[in-house]
Parts: C-alpha cells; sequence; structure tokens
C-alpha cells in the first residue's frame, strides 16, 4: 500500500499485512446489513407495521427470514469449532438446535399463533389477566437475552482478531490495541476486545438509531447469505481434500482400522498436538465433553459412563425444550398470514436450517484433520474461528481463491453474529423501555420520553453485552448458547407448554415454577461459567480467581459438577412439579373465562374465535 | 368445572365443555404421538451408544453408525415427523370445523 499523508497513517500502515479479499467482503456485509436495517426501517415505523409488513411476504421468503433469525454465532462458528475440539458429543447441538423447532411446531407455535400474542409477555399477560406477570416474565427477556449475547460477541470478537491477525500494532500509540501476552508484551494482531467493542458499538448505534428492526428481508437474506458463506467452502474444500466420510474414517480407534479405512493417500492427515483428544475419544460418543468432570475426580471407566450419559440426556433437554422458549423466536410466527402458511413456514424452516446443520460439522472434521494447529490455540485463536480460517488452506493451489472463500466465510460470520445480536437488542430494549420503563417504572410517559429511553436503554444494554463479551474468550460460542438455552427450558418452556395444556394453572403456579426453575438454571450457568474463566490463563482467571476453590470442590463432587453444567434435567422438571403443586394449591385462582382462553388456544382460527374473545375482553375492560 | 359463563350463548356448540374437550384431546393425541415418535430416536440413541457401542461404531461410508444417524440422518427422520404432523393436523382443523357448523 502506498503511504500517504492521511490521519490515520499509522493504522493504514499497519493494515499492510490484512487479506484484502477477507477485508473487502467483511465491510461489505457490514455496509449493506447497516444500511438495508436503515431503509427499512424507514418503511416501517411502528411493532405493528412489523407485523403486517411479514404478513405479505410469501411462505418461501418468511421460512427464510425465521431461519436467518434463528442461525446465530453459534451455530455458524461455534458447532464447527466444538466438532472439531470434542468431536461426536458436539454433533448433539445441531441436531438439537433443529429438532427443537419440532417441539415448538408440536406443542406450542399454533395454539401461541391463534392466541394472538405476540410475545411471551404478552402472552403471559393475557392468558392469566396479570400484568404483574408480565413484568415477572419480562425478567427473562433479559435473563436469556445477556446470556445470548455473550456468545454472539464472542463471535465478533474472534472473526475481527482473526481478519486483523497480521496487523503490527506494536511501538506505536495504537499498542493499546494490540493483543497482550501472560508478561505483559505486546503482540502481532488486534486484540479480542477490539474487536468485540467495534461490532458492539455499531449494532447498538444501529439500532439505537432507529435501524434493523427484525425486516423480514433483511433476515431472509442473512439466510442466504449463511447458507452460502457455509456450504460453498465445504463443497470447494472437499473438492480437494476428499469429502465428510472419507475425513472421518482417518480418525480411527486404532492404527489396524484406520490403515484398513484410509484412502486419502494425497492428503495425508497432520500430526495431532498433545493438547487434541486422541481419535478414539473424539470419535466416539461419550468423549471429552462429557467425561470432563469426571475425568477430574479420577474415576475409574466404568464409574465414568453412567455420568456421561446423565450429561447427554441433560444436554438434550436443555436444547429441544429451550428452542421452544427463546423469546426472539415466537414472534416470527406472526408474520404469518394465517394458521395454514404458518405451518407450511414452519416445514420449510425446519428443512432450511436441518440442510445448514449438515454442514459446520464438516469443516470441524477437515479442521482437525488439516488443521490441528489450532487445538494449541485459546480463545480467539482457538477451535473457534475454523469456519473462518479453513478455507485458506486451498490458497497452496488455487492462490486467491483462498482468500476469496476465507472471505466469504467471514461475510457469514458477520451476517450470524449480526443479525441475532441486533434481533436480541431489539426484543431486550424493548422490554426494557416499553415494559421496565413505560408500564413499571413511569407509567404516565408520554410516547416521546419513551422512545428516549428506547435510545438509553439500547445504549445501556449493548454496553452491558459488550462488557460481558470482554470476559467470555476462553469460553466456547456453542457452550455459552447452550446456557442460554438451558435457562430459557427452565422458565419459559414450562410456562408456555403447561399455560397451553393445562386449564387448571394460576398465575401463583406459573410465577413460582418459572422463577425457580430459571433463576436456579441461572444461577448453575453463571457459576459454571466463572469456575472455567477461573482455569484461565489470561486476565479473565485473575479476575475470576475467587472463585478457583470451586474447582477443587467439583474434582471431589464430579456428579454435582455435571448438574451445574447441564442443569436442566433437574430444573425443567422442577419447575414443572412446582407450577402443578402450587396451582392447585392455589385452584380458586385460575382464571373465570379459562374456558374461553381454552378454546382461543385451541379451536381451528376459521371458526373466528380470537375476535370475539378480544371483544370480549374490551368490553369486560369497559367497566 | 362449573365456571360462570363468559359468553352469552351457553348452548352454542362452540362453546361447550365437550366440544373443547374433544378439541384439545384430538389435539394432544396427535401432538403426542409425533413427538413419541421423535423422542424415541432422540432419547433411545444415546442408550444405543451406552450399550451397543462396538455396533455403533461400525464403519458406513467412512462414518461410524454414531455418527451417521446422529449428523445426517436425523435432519430427514425430523422432517418427515413434521410433515407427517402437519398434513395430519390441518386435516384435524377442516373436520372441526365442519364439526362445529354442522
Amino acid at each position: 500500500m502506498p503511504t500517504m499523508t492521511f490521519p490515520l497513517l499509522p493504522l493504514a500502515q499497519a493494515a499492510t499485512g490484512v487479506d484484502p479479499w477477507i477485508l473487502v467482503f467483511s465491510l461489505v456485509t457490514v455496509a449493506v446489513t447497516v444500511w438495508m436495517g436503515f431503509r427499512s426501517a424507514k418503511t416501517s415505523k411502528t411493532a405493528g407495521d412489523f407485523f403486517v409488513a411479514g404478513r405479505s411476504v410469501s411462505v418461501g421468503w418468511n421460512a427464510s427470514a425465521i431461519s436467518g433469525e434463528y442461525l446465530s454465532a453459534a451455530s455458524f462458528m461455534g458447532i464447527a469449532g466444538m466438532v472439531m475440539a470434542i468431536g461426536y458429543d458436539a454433533l448433539w447441538y445441531p441436531v438439537c438446535y433443529a429438532c427443537g423447532y419440532l417441539f415448538l411446531l408440536l406443542f406450542i407455535a399454533g395454539p401461541l399463533r391463534r392466541f394472538g400474542a405476540y410475545t411471551i409477555p404478552d402472552f403471559a399477560e393475557g392468558r392469566y389477566d396479570s400484568p404483574l406477570f408480565r413484568k415477572i416474565a419480562v425478567c427473562f427477556v433479559l435473563f436469556i437475552g445477556f446470556f445470548y449475547t455473550m456468545p454472539q460477541m464472542k463471535g465478533a470478537g474472534t472473526t475481527l482478531a482473526y481478519i486483523f491477525q497480521t496487523v503490527d500494532l506494536r511501538g506505536g500509540i495504537l499498542e493499546f490495541f494490540a493483543p497482550h501476552d501472560a508478561d505483559g508484551t505486546a503482540l502481532v494482531g488486534l486484540a479480542y476486545w477490539v474487536g468485540v467493542a467495534i461490532v458492539g458499538a455499531v449494532i447498538t448505534l444501529n439500532v439505537a438509531l432507529g435501524g434493523m428492526k427484525g425486516i423480514t428481508l433483511v433476515q431472509a437474506m442473512q439466510y442466504w447469505m449463511k447458507m452460502f458463506a457455509i456450504s460453498v467452502p465445504v463443497f470447494v474444500l472437499a473438492a480437494v481434500f476428499g469429502g465428510y466420510g472419507k475425513n472421518l474414517s482417518v480418525n480411527a480407534a486404532s492404527p489396524a482400522e484406520r490403515a484398513a479405512l484410509v484412502q486419502n493417500v494425497e492428503h495425508p492427515r497432520l500430526e495431532l498436538p498433545a493438547k487434541a483428544p486422541a481419535d478414539e475419544a473424539w470419535i466416539s460418543p461419550f468423549g471429552p465433553l462429557t467425561t470432563k468432570a469426571a475425568k477430574a475426580a479420577h474415576l475409574t471407566h466404568e464409574e465414568t459412563r453412567p455420568l456421561s450419559l446423565l450429561y447427554t440426556y441433560s444436554l438434550i433437554i436443555a436444547l429441544v425444550c429451550g428452542t421452544a422458549g427463546l423469546p426472539h423466536i415466537l414472534v416470527r410466527f406472526y408474520t404469518n398470514p394465517d394458521g395454514v402458511a404458518a405451518k407450511r413456514t414452519t416445514m420449510w424452516v425446519m428443512i432450511l436450517i436441518g440442510v445448514f446443520y449438515v454442514f459446520p460439522p464438516v469443516i470441524g472434521v477437515l479442521g482437525r484433520n488439516f488443521m490441528p494447529e489450532l487445538y494449541n490455540g485459546v480463545g480467539a485463536k482457538g477451535t473457534d474461528k475454523i469456519v473462518l480460517e479453513l478455507p485458506t488452506l486451498i490458497r497452496a493451489n488455487y492462490g486467491v481463491l483462498g482468500s476469496v472463500l476465507s472471505g466469504i466465510a467471514c461475510a457469514g460470520a458477520f451476517a450470524a453474529f449480526m443479525s441475532t445480536f441486533s434481533g436480541l437488542l431489539v426484543s431486550m430494549t424493548g422490554a426494557l423501555a416499553h415494559d421496565v420503563y413505560g408500564r413499571m417504572l413511569r407509567p404516565d410517559s408520554t410516547p416521546e420520553q419513551r422512545m428516549k429511553m428506547f435510545k438509553f436503554a439500547a445504549i445501556g444494554i449493548g454496553a452491558v453485552s459488550v462488557g460481558l463479551g470482554c470476559c467470555v474468550e476462553p469460553l466456547e460460542i456453542n457452550f455459552m448458547v447452550g446456557q442460554a438455552f438451558a435457562i430459557a427450558a427452565a422458565s419459559y418452556f414450562p410456562l408456555l407448554f403447561m399455560s397451553v395444556w393445562w386449564r387448571g394453572m394460576t398465575m401463583k403456579g406459573a410465577a413460582t415454577g418459572m422463577l425457580t426453575g430459571g433463576v436456579l438454571a441461572l444461577l448453575a450457568a453463571a457459576l459454571t461459567n466463572a469456575s472455567n474463566l477461573a482455569l484461565d490463563k489470561g486476565p479473565m482467571g485473575k479476575l475470576f480467581a475467587p472463585f478457583a476453590p470451586l474447582n477443587e470442590f467439583w474434582s471431589h463432587h464430579p456428579l454435582l459438577r455435571i448438574l451445574c453444567e447441564q442443569p436442566a434435567i433437574w430444573t425443567v422438571p422442577l419447575a414443572i412439579g412446582l407450577m402443578i403443586i402450587v396451582s392447585k394449591a392455589t385452584a380458586r385462582d385460575v382464571p373465570k373465562d379459562i374456558r374461553m382462553k381454552m378454546l382461543v388456544l385451541h379451536a381451528p382460527e376459521a371458526l373466528g374465535l380470537k375476535n370475539e374473545y378480544i371483544q370480549d375482553h374490551q368490553a369486560g375492560a369497559g367497566h | 368445572m362449573p365456571q360462570p359463563q363468559t359468553t352469552p350463548d351457553p348452548v352454542d356448540k362452540i362453546h361447550s365443555e365437550s366440544f373443547l374437550r374433544e378439541l384439545m384431546n384430538r389435539q394432544l393425541a396427535l401432538s403426542t404421538g409425533c413427538a413419541l415418535a421423535f423422542l424415541v430416536a432422540l432419547l433411545g440413541l444415546p442408550l444405543l451408544n451406552y450399550f451397543a457401542p462396538a455396533i455403533m461404531a461400525k464403519r458406513v461410508g467412512g462414518f461410524t453408525l454414531a455418527w451417521l444417524i446422529l449428523g445426517v440422518l436425523f435432519f430427514p427422520y425430523v422432517w418427515a415427523i413434521s410433515f407427517h404432523f402437519i398434513r395430519r393436523s390441518l386435516a384435524l382443523e377442516v373436520s372441526e370445523v365442519e364439526e362445529a357448523r354442522r
């Protein structure tokens, strides 16, 4: 790059090593997303516009939009990274992310759509005629939201650290932004937290200024971008390095078995570093993820196995039930003209996300064979960046195509964490501005005051998300999203499931179950993260050092560790049990018009009961 | 459960207790049936992995059987269930509407 007299001269000089293709693809993605967000924000101003606008689009677009909103950094980057890091057990994540949708379809989506509640707090209020319960339910939008934003922020920090891995900021005024090793020496590259802060700031500003409402078209585009960005690199890499099965076959339980299976002579796999799990543990079920706690306690193989099974089941429950309780997903079911279209849409969503989820594990498998050096990296330099970096392998054969493919992968990553983070930010800000401020703190506030509050809330929540995001570099993206699912599974899922199918539920029962299950799952997830961060060798290890004794405790009690790391297996039944017991005890408080409510939830829309219910209700509220 | 009627006409078929009960039972039966087909596979696979590790480690085109089922075959299976559910539940709605208007 020619030197020029430019205020940002040190930055320009430092950036000479950055791959121009990767940079261009990423910048274009950011620019297009921001621009489209603003453009569509101009045409639809209110929440009503958003829903009505959605109703005019076809099943195909709508299905793409739902899928686009659903596929976050965990799906795009995290799954591949986790499959590479721990192998078979990580496959439960993509399968359950996709299958959770089936649970949603079978038990919750149809009734909720007929009820006409746009969000879970809306439903909570309508089903129990209780504004108080709405306030309780709103808290979990924030709890689940923050747990969900942390991994998105890690995706952002990892991607930017990857794009700018060759910039040299040492020795200048910008040295502060370079990564530092444990002794405080500056290194080449961009610090993880800088990426988190930049992406967080861009999206927060965008949301605060009114862009990035969950507009159907933007989200739909994002799905196809992510699909393109994951599938094209997989096809190209598979053409060069051999297919899915071929690359799995070299990971064999014994050298004899491997000799029998290996056909990939042109591209023999690389030597695995000592940190990588051995072939047998990696490819077999009940591998490193589920046996970690038992290994720390030095249990025998036979003692470990039941614990692994328990871990697997708890993970499955969290992911399958959690999908049905994610605050930002249900809203999308209303952007359909009618119930029939809603069901067709769901079918297509399952196909679109199912097809997507076949690809990330392939990247993980190829990564293990051909980029094993990532096993030695930690945080932003670890396996979570495999999706971005793996395509550069074909530079050796095809030169610039490797950079282009890596650029496409980076663009997909941007689409993933930007769409999910802005969607979450909109729902969390809405909850804070409209429910907490507009209904609890200042019920008499004017619309202008609320609008202003929306902006402040967006900036506040964005800042907290960036702060949290900076802390979680050592944790795996996918693992953190799993925790958000576990909290949703223990709070919103029991609420929705029981409220839809059991007429005996009372507000007190629902609130007790949801709060107890959800808060316990939240505490368990927070404790697990704090103790994991205490093990970090970097600055986070120092920050979380007070939690280090917890690891000592858990090394003596592996069962407790597993129940804390994967709490769904006890929090979900606990929440449902409490709902039943407390509801029975307060049976007098069952809403008076419960039969009408149940009818609206379950009777076909063609009977036109929804309007009738709303009119009844308004008439009732009048006197 | 004797609850005060909010709707004006208690003899109206749609608002009768029996109509609602049948409605919910039929829907729940369909949903539960589909969920069972799904749960047997989802919860059965860890059991197979646990009790028959040798069979699940068999190679099929480079994949282990366990990997092939979870990483690839599970998705079409779920599509089949949701396709079946959507068709049946739409048919159910049509028959419910007919019954209510008869």
